[in-house]
Order: structure tokens, then C-alpha cells, then sequence
């Protein structure tokens, strides 16, 4: 039971709100409180766009406790347009293949139950091809 | 007709209002009417719809609604923090008991100063939700209403409503008149109890009342809706550019339409049951984004819901010039509904849950 962490999280996971830095607008994700490039304190909240690209990717087929039932999945490093880089899966890929430096956007799915289907439902950030680019692939 | 013919029934709001911004969802996932029809009856032709839109393993009506509340402030160009409700309707609802309502308004910023709650009423949960938020707006409570109709419909396997119980929907900002690309006239609404299609507690899928489906059911409840909001208006089919009926297959919003004295291009851009299935709580809904997506000002458009259990909304909107700005700002339903990928029924059977682990 992790209730109290999906809690403390949910405007990151939700909406890709990390921070910037006031001293040196430096784009922080996930937030800090402290700039990782000035060294100077960081609270100011930012909503990134959720656009970027990807910067590497795996796809895992033996999934870890609770993330089993969507398994094979990828995940990949996405580069934001802001600057900073995270984990995230992909998802609705379709048939198109992933390549590195496609462009993605942020979309918020579901990740997993909180133990089981009687659990919380863990709602958090995904990419999928930009929408342009699906329509046309 | 036995409506009260001396006391106004239309829902007018005290101060005028509008659509400020509006935004769609459809999955990308779809499977062929004729793929289920391989599986239960071998049948190739005389399906209700061609393939209808299935959500995604890691989707619900809480994620579909973020994306398509997203593309409806994408639109409106409002701060969240302004929006005073927060309403999805559904008959999909991921929790028996949590509010999808405050996922959403967590997701898009509209916490914590606002209202928040799920509708229930079939495929209308939509559009009561769009007629709450009109009031809210409409008597000065609040600058801005967020109104949802979104589903995943449930269709037992095999069941005549498995080729069509689809995923999609709509959202809607309501707002002032005066800064709409859509001013919402009037709204006029019609229920009564009627036994044709039902859900019970704890059971997965949904069951149908056999004859009271067509006539007693559609038919009769879009029909008084639409008539009613019309002549209180004063206005007759001629005086809409487009129109947009509940579309739970393909035949009933034709017949409908028809009956009503609207032509076939006149539903043609809301009509999107035959390549997404019918979306329930997102049907109508879904149907008047795709329209607005094509308007033009001074279009005037008649969007009727129907809801099973059974009841009717209609709303009479008057396209402005705002319009045409927004229309680009987000992704279209078209555009949507064609970023598509096709699945098998073993897939689909995966994707909605129809395969037991334990």
C-alpha cells in the first residue's frame, strides 16, 4: 500500500509539473526543490508542454509486480523540449516502429492498480507519437 | 403530444452562454464489426455499424476525459483555476465510489475551488452534465463550467450490442456568450421512465427491455425533444445548417433525422457512429465536436441526446465568428478518427478484459 506516495506525486505524474529555477531558469524535473545547475534553491512550480523526444528505449517483456498485464511495453528516455530528461513508457504505438529522436507527446494513462483491482488506480504520464505524425504514419 | 403547452419548459439561462472551448477523444484502437461477427454468428453483411473504436490496455473514462478536457482548454485559452465544475458523465466510471471528476480537475488544474461530481443516465450523462453546467454559468455562480460525456461501454460477448458498445467522447467549457464560439440558445429536456436498457449493480454487462428499444424508447424521446425545443424556439429543421442525433447505430439517427425533416447532409458531419460505434455518454457529445470542427459562423446547429431509462436533451446553438480560430488550436475528431489501428477479437478481448486470469 503506497497510497500516501501516489498522493505526494500526483501533480507530477498528472501534469508534468516539476520546477524552475529563479536564479538561473533552469528547468527541473523531477522537482527538487534544489537547482541541479545553479545549486541555488529551486520551489517555483512549472508546467512543461509534455512535448519531446525520444532519447533512447527497451522494451520489456518480464515485467515487474504490477505492471504485468501490459507487458510487452516499452520504456524510454524522453528528452523534454524544456531541457530535462525522464522515464516514462510509450504507448499507443500502433504499428509504427520506434525510432530514436521521434517526436512524442505526454498523455496521462494508467499505470497500475495499488496492489490489486481492489487498489487505487496509479493514473501517471505516458508518451505516444505526436498526434501529426500518427495520422500521417 | 402532451406536453404543458402554457408554462415555459425551455431551460433558458438567466444570462446568456456559451461554448468556450470544446475537445474530443476517440481511442486509436478499432475492431471490425464483421471481425465480432466471425466469431459469434459468421455473418458478413446486415451489421449495425463497419468497426467501432476500442480503448487501449491503459485506458479508462478518467484518462479519456483528461485528454479530451486538455483539448477543450487547448480552445478556450481560460486559467483553470476559473472553471467552477468539473461534471463527467458516464456509465463507465473506473470506481464504483472516487469521483472521476477529481482526477480531471487534478489533471488540468481546476482544483481546488470547484465543483466536482459523476453523472449517471446512460447515454445522456453527457449532456446533463453540458445543461448543469449552463446553469452554473448561466446564473452568474461561476465564469466557467467544465461539462464531459465520455464512456467505454460494456457489450456482453456475443450480445447484439457488442458490435457497436464503443469508447469516446467529449468536453465542454462553458462560458459567457460574449466569449463563445458557440452560444447555446436554449436547452429543453425530456424523461420519462422507461424500461429499455439497463445496468444492475455488480454486473458487468448491460441488459435491453427487447421492443421498448426503438419506438417507445428513441424515437419517442428524441422526437418530443427536438419537436418541443423547436417550436418553443420558433424555428423549423430549414433553420439549422447541421443537426445531430444520438447515434447508437447507424439506421436510428437517419430515421430520426429524417422524420424530423433533416436531410442527410445536414447529420453527415456528426454521424460518426459507422467508424467509431456508438460512444453512449460520448455519442451526442462526440457528434456536435465533429460538427463544430466544420462550422461556420452563424451556423445553427440541433443536438439531441438520448439516454436510456429514457430521456432527451436538446440543445439549439448558434455558431459565432470566434470559431474559426479555435478550431485548429487542438486535435479534430476526424484526425482522430483516423490515427487508427486495426485488432483481432483475441486482442480485443485482451484490451477490454473479457479474459479471466483468476
Amino acid at each position: 500500500m503506497e497510497i500516501p506516495r501516489h498522493w505526494r506525486l500526483k501533480k507530477q505524474r498528472y501534469g508534468l509539473v516539476g520546477e524552475v529555477c529563479p536564479h538561473c531558469n533552469h528547468k527541473i524535473f523531477p522537482p527538487r526543490d534544489v537547482c541541479p545547475n545553479c545549486g541555488d534553491e529551486a520551489k517555483e512550480q512549472f508546467a512543461f508542454s509534455g512535448k519531446g523526444e525520444v532519447y533512447s528505449y527497451t522494451t520489456v517483456y518480464e515485467a515487474p509486480a504490477g505492471f504485468d498485464a501490459n507487458a510487452p511495453y516499452t520504456v524510454a528516455i524522453v528528452k523534454l523540449e524544456e531541457g530535462p530528461m525522464l522515464t516514462a513508457q510509450l504507448t499507443d504505438m500502433g504499428e509504427q516502429p520506434i525510432q530514436i529522436g521521434m517526436s512524442v507527446e505526454m498523455v496521462t494513462r494508467k499505470m497500475r492498480n495499488d496492489g490489486d483491482e481492489r487498489g487505487v488506480i496509479v493514473y501517471g504520464y505516458k508518451f505516444r507519437p505526436v498526434a501529426q505524425n500518427a495520422i500521417a504514419g | 403530444m402532451t406536453l404543458p403547452q402554457t408554462s415555459p419548459t425551455l431551460l433558458k439561462p438567466v444570462k446568456p452562454v456559451g461554448i468556450v472551448g470544446y475537445g474530443a477523444y476517440v481511442p486509436r484502437y478499432r475492431i471490425a464489426a464483421k471481425e465480432i461477427a466471425r466469431v459469434w454468428t459468421g455473418k458478413t453483411s446486415g451489421l449495425p455499424i463497419k468497426e467501432k473504436a476500442v480503448p487501449g490496455l491503459d485506458e479508462d473514462v478518467i484518462t479519456m476525459s483528461i485528454e479530451a478536457a486538455r483539448n477543450a482548454m487547448l480552445r478556450a485559452q481560460i486559467d483553470p483555476a476559473e472553471i467552477r465544475a468539473v461534471w463527467v458523465g458516464s456509465e463507465s466510471h473506473p470506481y464504483a465510489v472516487k469521483p472521476t471528476s477529481t482526477i480531471v480537475a487534478e489533471a488540468i488544474g481546476a482544483v481546488p475551488s470547484t465543483q466536482g461530481a459523476d453523472l449517471e443516465f446512460a447515454c445522456k450523462a453527457g449532456t446533463e452534465a453540458m445543461v448543469a453546467a449552463m446553469g452554473i454559468v448561466g446564473s452568474g455562480m461561476g465564469r466557467y463550467a467544465l461539462a464531459i460525456g465520455m464512456d467505454t461501454a460494456q457489450g456482453k460477448p456475443g450480445d447484439a450490442l457488442e458490435y457497436t458498445a464503443a469508447a469516446g467522447g467529449g468536453a465542454y467549457i462553458l462560458g459567457a456568450a460574449d466569449e463563445s464560439l458557440a452560444v447555446i440558445n436554449s436547452a429543453y429536456s425530456y424523461v420519462t421512465d422507461t424500461p429499455d436498457f439497463w445496468r444492475r449493480e455488480y454486473q458487468k454487462y448491460p441488459e435491453h427491455g427487447m421492443r421498448f428499444t426503438g419506438e417507445p424508447a428513441y424515437f419517442k424521446h428524441i422526437t418530443e425533444a427536438a419537436t418541443h425545443l423547436m417550436q418553443a424556439s420558433g424555428t423549423t429543421a430549414k433553420d439549422y445548417k447541421w443537426a445531430i442525433f444520438h447515434q447508437p447505430n447507424v439506421k436510428f439517427p437517419q430515421k430520426v433525422a429524417s422524420q424530423l425533416g433533416f436531410s442527410t447532409e445536414q447529420i453527415a458531419p456528426g454521424l460518426l457512429v459507422n467508424t467509431i460505434g456508438n460512444t453512449y455518454a460520448g455519442a451526442a457529445v462526440i457528434g456536435l465536436t465533429a460538427t463544430l470542427d466544420i462550422a461556420q459562423p452563424g451556423d445553427r446547429i440541433l443536438c439531441v441526446s438520448f439516454g436510456s431509462g429514457a430521456g432527451s436533451d436538446a440543445f439549439d446553438i448558434l455558431v459565432t465568428d470566434k470559431i474559426t480560430a479555435r478550431q485548429s488550436l487542438a486535435t479534430k475528431t476526424q484526425e482522430y478518427i483516423a490515427r487508427r489501428t486495426e485488432i483481432d477479437y483475441a486482442t480485443y478481448a485482451r484490451y477490454r478484459g473479457k479474459i479471466t486470469m483468476k
